[in-house]
Order: C-alpha cells, then sequence, then structure tokens
C-alpha cells in the first residue's frame, strides 16, 4: 500500500515537472513594486538579458514579470458586470505613482458679488423650469426663445403711462434706456467680479477701463521690467521726472571735474573749522533741534489721528507710486526664479 | 498687479462665452482638480505607436531644445500636455524627443536615439483593439539610480497609461509595454499577453511579441528644475491613495 502511495507521488512529480509552462510560480531576487491603479510594476533587480540571446531573454524577462502583475490583479476584489454572465470586472485602486499634472491646481476664488449676497440672506439656487404659463395666450410657453411667454410682439404696441410720471415723456424710449442701462450695469459688474478674482478672468484688467491710478502702476511695472531694471528708459516729454532713488545705501561721490569754485570753497570752510577753536558740537543748537523733532513727531501723531477719521480711503499720491516701483521689481524677480529651465521670455 | 502672459490674448478673459458650447470648450481647458486624460501631439512623426490620443501635426516646428515657442503654441491651442517630435539629421540620427507640459509650457523633455526599430507592420500577427490600456513594466535599477532615468520612467508612464479607470475587465489585460534599462540603453518591447489555463485561478501567462519594439539612446535631457517639479506634483488634498502596493503586501497608510 505504502508503495503504491509513493509510486503516485512520484509519479505526480514527474507531471508536474514535465509541464513547468502550467506553473505560476516566478521566482525573483527582489520583490516588484507594484501600482495597481496605473497597471505598473516597477522591477528594480538588474536584468540578465545582454549577450546573443537578448531578444529571448528579454522575452522570458518580461513574461515572468507580466505574470507577477497579472497575479497581483487577479488578487483584486473582483465581480461580475452586468449581471451573473457578464464579463470578469476588477476595482482597481487610485494610482499611486505621483504623475505631474497637466495644469496647476485652480486657486480659490473669493465669492462674486451676487454669491455675498446671498449668502448673507441666505437664498438658495433653485432650478428653474422651462416652461412657464403664459395668461395671456393661456398656455404653457418657453421661458425663453422663439414664442416665448410674454414676448409677444404684438403687446408692444400701446404702454400705459404709470400714475406718477411726466405725461410728455417718451415710454418706448425709456423703456429702451432702462433696458440698455440694466445691460451695462451688468457688464460692468462682471467685469468688477473678474478683476475682484471672482471668475476665471483671474484679475487681469480690460483695456480702456483702467483707473488713472492702475495706469500709473502698469506704466511703472512697464518701465522697470527692462534688464537694467529701468535705468535707461526715456521719459516721456509731460511724464514727471523720476522719483529721488530711495535709501542711502550706496555712497554718492561727486564728479572728479565739476565746479571748481566750489570745491574751493568747501576746502577753504574745511580749513577754518579745522583751524578754529569752537568745539564741534553747538549745544544749545543741538538741544534746540532735538526739541523740535520731538513738537513735530507729536504734532504729526495728532494730525494722522484726524486725518484717518476724515480722509478715509483716499490714496495719498505719492504713496501710490512708490511701493509699485517696489512691487514691480520684487515680482520680476520672483517670476525669474520660478522658471530658470530655458524659458525665452522676452 | 498682475503679469499678462504673452501667449494669452486679453479677448480669452473678457470674452463671456456666447454659447453653451463655447462655455464648455472652455470649462473643459480650465484647471481642475481632477484632470482631462492628457492628451499628445505627434509631430513629424516617424513611427506609429497605438495609442489613440493623439493630435498629428505635420507643420514645420523648429527644434525642440532651441525654442520652445511654437511647441508651446501648438500645446495651448490643441490643449495637449503630452508630445513626441521625431527628426533626422546628419548630427542625430533617427531622433525622438519626447516630453511634456505643464501650464502650456515645457516640463521636462527628453531626446532619445533610436538605434533598432521594428514596426508593427513589419510583425505579422493579430493585434490587440486600439484603446486597450496597457500594462507598463520597467525593469532594471538604473529607473531608480539615476535622476534622468527616473524622469524618462515618469515620462513613459504619463504618455502610455491612457485614462484613469476605476475597474478593468480581467480578461481584456491584452497588451504590456516592456522597458528593460541595461548597458545604457533602453529597451521597449511590446507583447500582447495570451491568458492560458494553469493549475489554478491564476491564469498562465504567454506572450507574443506583437507591436514596435525599440532600441533606445539617452541622448540630451531638459528637465524641469526640482521647484517646477514639486509644483507640477502638487495635488488636491481631497483624494489620495487609500493603501499602496509594496512587496506584493498592501500596507495601510
Amino acid at each position: 500500500m505504502a508503495a503504491l502511495c509513493v509510486e503516485e507521488l512520484l509519479a505526480r512529480a514527474e507531471q508536474r515537472e514535465a509541464e513547468p509552462h502550467r506553473s505560476v510560480a516566478v521566482q525573483k531576487e527582489l520583490e516588484l513594486e507594484f501600482d495597481l491603479g496605473n497597471l505598473l510594476a516597477l522591477d528594480r533587480n538588474p536584468p540578465r538579458a545582454a549577450g546573443a540571446q537578448r531578444e529571448s531573454r528579454l522575452r522570458s524577462l518580461a513574461r515572468d514579470n507580466t505574470q507577477l502583475l497579472v497575479a497581483q490583479l487577479w488578487g483584486l476584489p473582483a465581480g461580475r458586470a452586468e449581471g451573473a454572465t457578464g464579463p470578469l470586472v476588477a476595482q482597481l485602486p487610485e494610482p499611486f505613482y505621483r504623475l505631474p499634472r497637466e495644469k496647476p491646481l485652480p486657486r480659490p476664488r473669493p465669492p462674486t458679488r451676487w454669491e455675498q449676497f446671498a449668502r448673507l440672506k441666505g437664498i438658495r439656487r433653485r432650478k428653474r423650469t422651462s416652461l412657464v404659463w403664459d395668461e395671456a395666450a393661456k398656455q404653457w410657453r418657453r421661458r425663453w426663445g422663439y414664442a416665448r411667454a410674454g414676448g409677444d410682439p404684438a403687446r408692444d404696441w400701446l404702454i400705459e403711462v404709470p400714475a406718477g410720471a411726466d405725461p410728455n415723456e417718451d415710454q418706448f424710449a425709456k423703456r429702451l434706456r432702462d433696458k440698455r442701462e440694466k445691460v451695462a450695469r451688468n457688464e460692468f459688474n462682471r467685469l468688477r467680479n473678474i478683476a475682484r478674482g471672482a471668475l476665471p478672468g483671474r484679475g487681469l484688467h480690460p483695456t480702456g477701463h483702467q483707473s488713472r491710478a492702475e495706469l500709473g502702476r502698469a506704466t511703472q511695472v512697464a518701465r522697470v521690467s527692462t534688464a537694467s531694471l529701468g535705468r535707461f528708459q526715456p521719459r516721456l516729454p509731460k511724464e514727471p521726472a523720476a522719483p529721488p532713488p530711495r535709501g542711502g545705501k550706496k555712497r554718492r561721490f561727486e564728479p572728479l571735474l565739476g565746479d571748481l569754485a566750489a570745491e574751493r570753497s568747501r576746502q577753504l570752510e574745511l580749513l577754518r573749522g579745522l583751524g578754529s577753536k569752537k568745539p564741534p558740537l553747538d549745544l544749545t543748537r543741538a538741544v534746540n533741534k532735538q526739541l523740535r523733532e520731538e513738537d513735530a513727531q507729536a504734532a504729526a501723531g495728532k494730525g494722522k489721528k484726524r486725518g484717518q477719521r476724515g480722509k478715509r480711503g483716499r490714496q495719498r499720491p505719492g504713496g501710490g507710486k512708490g511701493p509699485a516701483g517696489g512691487k514691480g521689481k520684487k515680482g520680476g524677480a520672483r517670476r525669474q526664479q520660478q522658471r530658470p529651465a530655458g524659458r525665452k521670455r522676452s | 498687479f498682475c503679469f499678462i502672459d504673452r501667449t494669452s490674448t486679453s479677448s480669452d478673459c473678457f470674452k463671456k462665452p456666447k454659447t453653451k458650447r463655447a462655455k464648455r470648450f472652455l470649462e473643459k481647458r480650465e484647471p481642475k482638480l481632477t484632470e482631462n486624460t492628457k492628451n499628445a501631439i505627434l509631430i513629424k512623426v516617424i513611427q506609429k505607436i497605438p495609442n489613440p490620443y493623439l493630435f498629428f501635426f505635420r507643420k514645420n516646428i523648429t527644434r525642440p531644445f532651441e525654442d520652445q515657442t511654437s511647441l508651446e503654441f501648438f500645446s495651448k491651442k490643441s490643449d495637449c500636455s503630452l508630445f513626441l517630435f521625431g527628426s533626422h539629421n546628419k548630427k542625430r540620427p533617427n531622433n525622438l524627443i519626447i516630453g511634456r507640459m505643464f501650464d502650456y509650457h515645457v516640463l521636462d523633455m527628453i531626446e532619445l536615439g533610436i538605434e533598432k526599430f521594428v514596426s508593427l507592420k513589419d510583425i505579422k500577427n493579430s493585434k490587440c483593439p486600439e484603446g486597450t490600456k496597457p500594462m507598463l513594466i520597467f525593469a532594471g535599477d538604473t529607473f531608480d539610480l539615476n535622476e534622468e532615468y527616473r524622469r524618462l520612467k515618469s515620462l513613459l508612464i504619463d504618455f502610455f497609461r491612457g485614462p484613469t479607470v476605476p475597474t478593468i475587465r480581467l480578461a481584456g489585460l491584452e497588451y504590456v509595454l516592456h522597458f528593460t534599462a541595461m548597458d545604457g540603453k533602453i529597451y521597449m518591447r511590446s507583447y500582447k499577453v495570451l491568458l492560458k489555463k494553469s493549475g489554478c485561478k491564476i491564469p498562465r501567462i504567454e506572450l507574443e511579441e506583437m507591436g514596435p519594439s525599440l532600441d533606445l539612446v539617452m541622448r540630451r535631457t531638459h528637465l524641469a528644475s526640482e521647484d517646477l517639479y514639486k509644483l507640477s506634483l502638487k495635488q488636491p488634498k481631497i483624494c489620495s491613495a487609500p493603501y499602496m502596493f509594496f512587496n506584493t503586501e498592501p500596507v495601510l497608510k
């Protein structure tokens, strides 16, 4: 009995060995990494397919790797699509391998004026019906378009003059004017929403509608957007002269061959000062100067408070230009830093 | 204040679309949380790669490594973020530049030289249906150790993976693309998968060489800087993979 069992076992083992093409086992040194969401497998083993039999070795390597990948896929939770007889379908997990996006992430946008108002009042969006009951025609008509409810041209032949209106006023013209005003106001609000970045127009300003301050900022930024940061840009005849350079970080040197008389007088003053016995610091003058500064600061503090209350919102013309120049420079530098890899920007 | 991009005209932003169709067209091209499937532009193509999401151009575009403006223009107009540029000259014979865009500007570009090429037509057997999502396999440790190879791997996955689907028909896994990095070359082989009976539930795989096979050599590269690449990888915070597979065992993230 035992001998028979052993024979059976040996026979089975022989059979298994003789059919290697039926096995699904694959031996690998390093395990593969799988990303089933992308149907991806990464094999870190150094491939041994060099030499004369490269194609067949590549194919066997591919076969082994595919076998492992398919084994993973068959291990996923599967069901039958479209009933019991449909094809076997596996649930893929989310793709894990991070790939760069096509476009940048959408930026969070501020709400539009209407959205703010609706949120405040608690107004929610209601889906409109496509047909409206027309009382005059006694039937259901479209909301807008051909043969719409209340859009019959024949009804416009008469407009009643309202109770409090001027009898000589042209009501037809008034209606037309009102409609035009409504359309213009709607367009204005839409552009204002775009300017605030609430709509996908992303804050770019349409031409012809910019304020004086915005134009000033635009010209300033354009001036500084050259390679020498605007140092050699000519100014237009009526353009205000360049504002004095800020800071005092760099020392300023007088030109070598300038005003000879001024240089002479300066040198003589210096010698006179060195020669005199007076102390360099005049104590009374210094103290007076300090007192004057303190008074001026106190006065400015009082004045600012008064100014803030009364003149709120009005921009100071000097303040508008100065920061804009700085902003332009900083913006340009930041922009360059973000995209260094071979991009030409003329 | 906003800098106006040279390639976007002011009319792009302010013209309100007059029809619903135009509105849908613009909304499709906007940046979104979950993106559309990437499309590719093929320029002066030498071989055919079975990929249904292609736009084919024959215009005379200048060299991508020198001047990228015409490429970016076409990418913006056709809303394609991947491109494949084929050329041939004495200095660089059988050249293939594979690249992708981020925000309509070139992100990565890798130039590959084709040493050996066997096309679909040369191998005479039945092919798999067009549009099959391929299985991608990368073999060789070079794909992890070398920075340029790593980017190439990412680029190839981007190119060939097709649309992201939640479920897949198991019998429809017919196509596998196998990339091997060995001896400084990259061997790309396409096989048709035959599922044979085996003793257990998992089928036995047999491969039949089907599609184009290429022997590639990496030439020049133009890779994005680290911070730009990181910026492009940023994903919205909502969706993230619940678990990942490492060494064939699921590990909870």
